[in-house]
């Protein structure tokens, strides 16, 4: 069990990139980092999509640990969960990278911004 | 109440006694948290402080709630970023509990569920750069005994 890869399963690495294969999934993730802790009604009330699909991608990506959520007496909150993909960033991101990669992305996104000298 | 800034869920297969004695031992915690460790003896109503290598104290506070194996609540602020402290208490709790494991694949395993509940958006920032990274490191530490983050 010393090998890095051991340290997430086949199963929860299928479950994490069958969950962020869809665009929707993907949309809801974005609006739970904008504003965590939502409701099912706050999340229906801000999206084109009918509350069935909304509830059912809700419960996928709940499988995958890509969303947590909190009961606060009747109310149901749902929380963006980042752990998996650091789990993910560990399997294929050696620590040696790490910093190299970073400034590699700060980089792109400052000239993407125009900000870049 | 109000409600917390983040919840953190990790998977990890091992036992609740474990989880909770990772959390509560000093030279544990310092091996999956960058080097910081904690000083406390995890009873309810005991000071708790988390500390750098160098002896500076990285946080102080105050054991709320403390059910072995089960959960830790924390009162918690910052105390070396000025900023920081302005912001004044957070409030930190950790449930262990067994679940399923990632249920379409069936087995079972810990369940780690850390929320904080910050009183600022400066110290919000600081622990949601932070919780993801240490808790990566804890599951990997109890499942393969080496951790990933330096």
């Amino acid at each position: 069990m010393k090998d890095a890869k051991a340290n997430v399963s086949p199963d929860s690495l299928d479950a994490v990139f069958r969950a962020l294969a869809d665009a929707s999934r993907r949309e809801l993730l974005d609006r739970l980092r904008a504003d965590n802790g939502q409701t099912l009604n706050d999340l229906c009330a801000r999206l084109d999509m009918t509350r069935q699909a909304v509830s059912k991608h809700l419960a996928i990506l709940e499988e995958a640990n890509l969303v947590a959520t909190l009961r606060r007496g009747r109310e149901k909150l749902h929380y963006l969960n980042p752990v998996p993909i650091h789990e993910i960033g560990e399997r294929w991101i050696g620590k040696f990278e790490r910093g190299r990669l970073q400034a590699l992305s700060d980089m792109k996104k400052a000239l993407e911004e125009g900000t870049g000298e | 109440m109000s409600k917390p800034n983040f919840v953190y869920v990790t998977y990890i297969r091992t036992t609740p006694e474990k989880v909770w004695a990772a959390l509560t031992d000093p030279q544990t915690i310092r091996k999956f948290w960058f080097g910081i460790t904690a000083e406390s003896d995890f009873k309810p109503g005991s000071s708790w402080a988390l500390k750098f290598e160098d002896g500076r104290t990285a946080d102080t506070g105050e054991i709320l709630e403390a059910v072995p194996n089960k959960r830790l609540v924390i009162r918690w602020r910052n105390e070396f970023k000025p900023e920081l402290k302005a912001e004044g208490w957070s409030r930190c709790t950790m449930e262990i509990e067994m679940a399923d494991y990632y249920p379409d694949f069936g087995g079972k395993a810990v369940k780690l569920t850390i929320n904080h509940e910050t009183a600022g958006p400066k110290f919000a920032e600081a622990v949601s750069g932070g919780w993801p990274k240490v808790m990566a490191n804890l599951k990997s530490l109890l499942e393969t005994g080496d951790i990933a983050f330096k």
